[in-house]
């Protein structure tokens, strides 16, 4: 038998005679003939260890590491090793949702830590545990403010978001009934007349805003949230997390829905996932909020415990009437960024910051003194930023890759413009040795 | 697992002054963040805590050792497949290589992208499928993405009037869940007193505006829908395509496929059937597969195999759209093409056929203790409608012993619960799923322990109505966590 299965010849004989058949295939009796498979799967046969080892890190060597200078919704930051080293116990990682409390305390409390965390950092009252990244998160706020309106379902969402937060949000709207209708730009900033216009139409459930935006540029929302209440309209700012520390949080802007991605505080950037959305709110939505609670309560001996709660809004109680079909508590992806922010606590949240801001910033001047960037927004960001190439952009992209260098990602609907990103985790030498050789690269 | 209770949290542990990171010394001084309009910063302080580096790890491994895992011992939890998960596949998930950008381009990420097309290519010819996206996140994330397949497959053809789902009335809650966001209307089918779906109660269902039906086969009760054949052929006739909800696909490998049993879409939990660990709930990840004739409408991006050993990303017009950021949850579909290179063809179907050995030898050596409601052989999974009446279990007696007693003093003989009340139909639902990776031995104690608890139960049911008495924490005050809601350390 393969190392997976413990049985003997001989315990699967006493088996089958308990249960009064002859042989394992005749478990399958009542299956009809006609549907059955005949024959093997058409796979490999089983291997070994060191087989497998052996093929799997030959693929892994087939992808080419690059210097990353890239972000757009996935960012290269520094992960204490204490993080995936506590999230990688079993005793966590081979658990399922928490359903027997007393049993599972240890994945509802980093929950609740993860829920506060969340939450203060978002500025809201609440925060769930349950979404997949930051674009499925994003999608179930606009369904949340639909959800939460009455006989309203056109939500509005500002061009300047991610466009794969965009691309998700246009799926689920197509699907679910939502009328998703794209708010205009102006100067790489959303344009703010043209998103009272349509507020003032008194028929918006909701409105979807970002920041930083696409090009990496820090938006101003002064006055939105009043615009948006005044007119029935709940606001749903989708942030970078890891910007949270510093910049104006959503509840500091007035908003009733905080989500995005939490990938930024110390999940690696592993090809794209798993990561871990957040979707935090105020008090008086928290039955509009889909997935999993976890709240505090008392045991049977009066000490404070932990327990999944607030469950009748859930697939699981509510079926097609529950706030959404979410049945995963993305537990893992939880405690990382409990480890993680513990670990950096405010200092280190603010010198992660501090230190992307300034070799982003570094970066931006070392890339127009080339001669080969120009400006395409005069607007403040973080750690991000959007230049035009002066020529073939996706020809210099391409040409720094062959030297081992990932830099930005091209801008949607912007010719020959890249959007690059910095973290704490690029050095001098990284971005001299880069820019050096983009000077020796014709345009 | 530590039978003394932690409780602490992160945030009582926060002295003013302390760190637990440590990064370089800027070099770019020139550069300050409060040059930023001040309008644009945050104002107000954050909670997070300021603790050392052991501080940290003692507090969340003291928080572990109150936690129970798979590897910690018996979780016969049923239809969620607790399967052994094999630390293979946590190394190799983590290699380096693996760790790049989303937006990498294609030909530096020609390794992950083989990855991908190979697990997709096991995972059709496991389903007797065609193609499968691994872009979906979980299993209702796949049940989601695979309706809006079927809706899109019927937009396609001008058919717009298709806005109703089959669903039976055993299904997981995720289906109906699902079909409500994907924007369908729920039609319920009744089951027959067998526990399957009541075929004669299907046939006036079917019309014009139905998109398609949804299963699970086996169904939630373990059961095999043998009338499958009939059902397919009458849900096509009518024009809507099959569903197979794949959460219990795990006694069928290598037996009986879903393309083969009449289905056109269908998900995989990776992290059901193919070994990937659960992570106290997540992440997940649920592949979607389609039959000849529908890969076009698949989310973008796909990955397409160029025939000459390279691999593209490719976007089809007629595709659904975008349900993920980029392909899925990667790191778990390495950790799943572990799992199936390691099993390989000959134990893929092992795998499923001894899943459904140990179900059978559970449900035949407890049921003179334990209400089977439903007497034929089962397959990877059973339904037990609590304890007989003669062990305290007459469910008409409001002082009877319920399921959730039973359930609680498992725990105290450290096993890991059932599923209760759950599927719907019966009233004291207890349902088992021991899967394949569990011994004889580990069997055979789980069955003395529910007999001895059956025993209890007879003799002492206040035992079991105060349990668990042996666990970190005691039973919990539900109500009160609804009532008096705290979510976060700031409300406590």
């Amino acid at each position: 038998m393969y190392k997976y299965f413990p049985h003997t010849a001989d315990d699967i004989q006493q088996m089958l005679d308990v249960i009064g058949v002859r042989s394992l295939d005749e478990l399958y009796a009542e299956i009809p003939e006609e549907i059955k498979l005949h024959g093997e799967l058409n796979l490999p046969a089983e291997k070994s260890e060191e087989e497998v080892r052996h093929i799997i890190h030959d693929l892994a060597a087939q992808n080419k590491p690059l210097v990353c200078f890239a972000g757009a919704g996935s960012y290269d930051h520094y992960t204490p090793s204490v993080v995936p080293y506590l999230a990688g116990r079993s005793e966590f990682s081979t658990s399922y949702t928490p359903y027997q409390a007393e049993i599972s305390q240890g994945t509802l409390q980093y929950i609740f830590e993860y829920q506060t965390l969340m939450a203060d950092l978002t500025g809201m009252d609440i925060s769930n545990a349950s979404m997949y990244d930051g674009s499925t998160a994003t999608a179930e706020a606009m369904m949340m403010c639909v959800g939460a309106a009455k006989r309203r379902n056109r939500v509005l969402i500002s061009s300047t978001i991610q466009p794969a937060v965009m691309a998700v949000c246009r799926t689920y709207a197509k699907f679910h009934g939502v009328e998703l209708v794209e708010v205009a730009e102006k100067d790489g900033v959303m344009d703010k007349e043209a998103a009272r216009l349509l507020i003032e139409e008194d028929n918006a459930a909701g409105l979807i805003v970002c920041q930083p935006n696409r090009y990496g540029i820090i938006e101003d929302f002064t006055g939105l949230a009043d615009l948006c209440h005044e007119h029935k309209t709940l606001l749903a700012i989708n942030t970078v997390a890891s910007a949270l520390a510093v910049l104006k949080s959503p509840g500091e802007w007035g908003a009733d829905i905080a989500c995005g991605d939490a990938q930024s505080l110390g999940i690696p950037m592993g090809y794209g996932g798993p990561y871990i959305g957040y979707l935090c709110t105020k008090e008086a939505l928290v039955r509009k909020m889909p997935g999993r609670l976890v709240g505090a309560t008392t045991d049977a001996d009066n000490r404070r415990t932990f327990v999944l709660t607030m469950q009748a809004r859930e697939q699981h109680i509510r079926r097609e009437k529950a706030t959404s079909n979410i049945c995963t508590a993305q537990g893992f992806m939880c405690l990382y960024v409990a480890c993680y922010l513990s670990l950096m606590g405010p200092k280190g949240m603010r010198e992660v910051n501090e230190q992307s801001y300034a070799s982003a910033h570094y970066l931006h001047d070392a890339l127009l003194e080339t001669g080969k960037f120009e400006e395409v927004f005069d607007a403040p960001f973080l750690n991000e930023f959007t230049l035009r190439v002066k020529g073939d952009a996706k020809a210099l992209r391409e040409a720094l890759a062959d030297k081992g260098y990932l830099l930005g990602v091209p801008t949607l609907f912007k010719e020959d413009c890249l959007t690059i990103a910095s973290t704490e985790r690029r050095t001098k030498k990284e971005i001299t040795d880069m820019v050096e050789l983009i000077k020796t690269i014709a345009l | 697992m530590n039978r003394t209770y932690y409780g602490k949290l992160i945030f009582e542990l926060s002295r003013p002054g302390r760190v637990g990171y440590s990064l370089p010394k800027c070099e770019f001084e020139a550069y300050k963040l409060e040059s930023l309009d001040g309008t644009l910063l945050r104002q107000t302080a954050t909670l997070l805590p300021e603790v050392d580096e052991l501080t940290v790890v003692r507090h969340y491994t003291n928080m572990s050792n109150n936690n129970f895992g798979v590897d910690t011992g018996f979780y016969p939890l049923g239809s969620c497949t607790m399967k052994y998960n094999p630390k293979l596949n946590e190394e190799l998930c983590q290699l380096p290589g693996f760790n790049q950008h989303p937006i990498t381009p294609a030909r530096y990420a020609q390794g992950s992208l083989k990855l991908y097309d190979e697990v997709q290519k096991t995972l059709a010819e496991i389903a007797g499928l065609s193609r499968f996206t691994l872009n979906p996140y979980a299993g209702a994330h796949g049940e989601l993405t695979g309706l809006m397949v079927i809706r899109q497959y019927h937009i396609s053809r001008g058919d717009t009037k298709r806005i109703k789902i089959i669903v039976p009335d055993s299904a997981h809650g995720t289906n109906p869940a699902s079909a409500a966001v994907c924007g369908l209307q729920i039609v319920e089918v009744k089951s027959t007193a067998d526990g399957t779906v009541d075929v004669e109660d299907l046939r006036p269902l079917l019309g014009p505006d139905i998109a398609g039906m949804m299963m699970t086969n086996p169904n939630t009760l373990g059961l095999f829908e043998t009338k499958i054949p009939e059902i397919a052929r009458l849900v096509h006739e009518c024009g809507g395509l099959m569903y197979y909800d794949g959460a219990n696909l795990n006694p069928m490998l290598g037996v009986c496929r879903p393309g083969d049993m009449g289905f056109d879409v269908m998900h995989i939990n990776l992290h059901k059937t193919f070994s990937t660990p659960h992570g106290g709930g997540g992440p997940g990840s649920g592949p979607v597969g389609v039959r000849q004739g529908l890969e076009q409408f698949l989310p973008n991006p796909q990955v397409i195999n160029n025939g000459d050993g390279t691999y593209r990303l490719q976007c089809d017009e007629n595709s659904l759209g975008y349900i993920s950021f980029f392909l899925g949850n990667f790191g778990i579909i390495i950790r799943a093409y572990a799992y199936l290179l390691s099993l390989g063809k000959e134990n893929i179907p092992m795998a499923g056929k001894l899943s459904v050995l140990n179900a059978n030898y559970i449900k035949e050596s407890l049921r003179s203790h334990y209400k089977l409601p439903i007497d034929v052989e089962c397959k990877h999974e059973f339904v037990f409608d609590g304890l007989r009446e003669e062990y305290g279990g007459d469910h008409h007696d409001p002082e009877h012993v319920t399921t959730l007693d039973v359930a609680k003093r498992l725990l105290d003989y450290g096993f890991h619960a059932p599923t209760i009340y759950f599927p719907l139909l019966f009233h004291e639902a207890m349902m088992i799923e021991p899967t394949e990776t569990e011994s004889k031995e580990t069997l055979d104690d789980f069955i003395a322990v529910m007999k001895r608890i059956a025993e209890e139960a007879k003799a002492d049911p206040a035992l079991l109505k105060s349990a668990p008495h042996d666990t970190p924490v005691r039973r919990m005050d539900d109500v009160k966590a609804v009532k008096e809601p705290k979510f976060t350390y700031k409300a406590l």
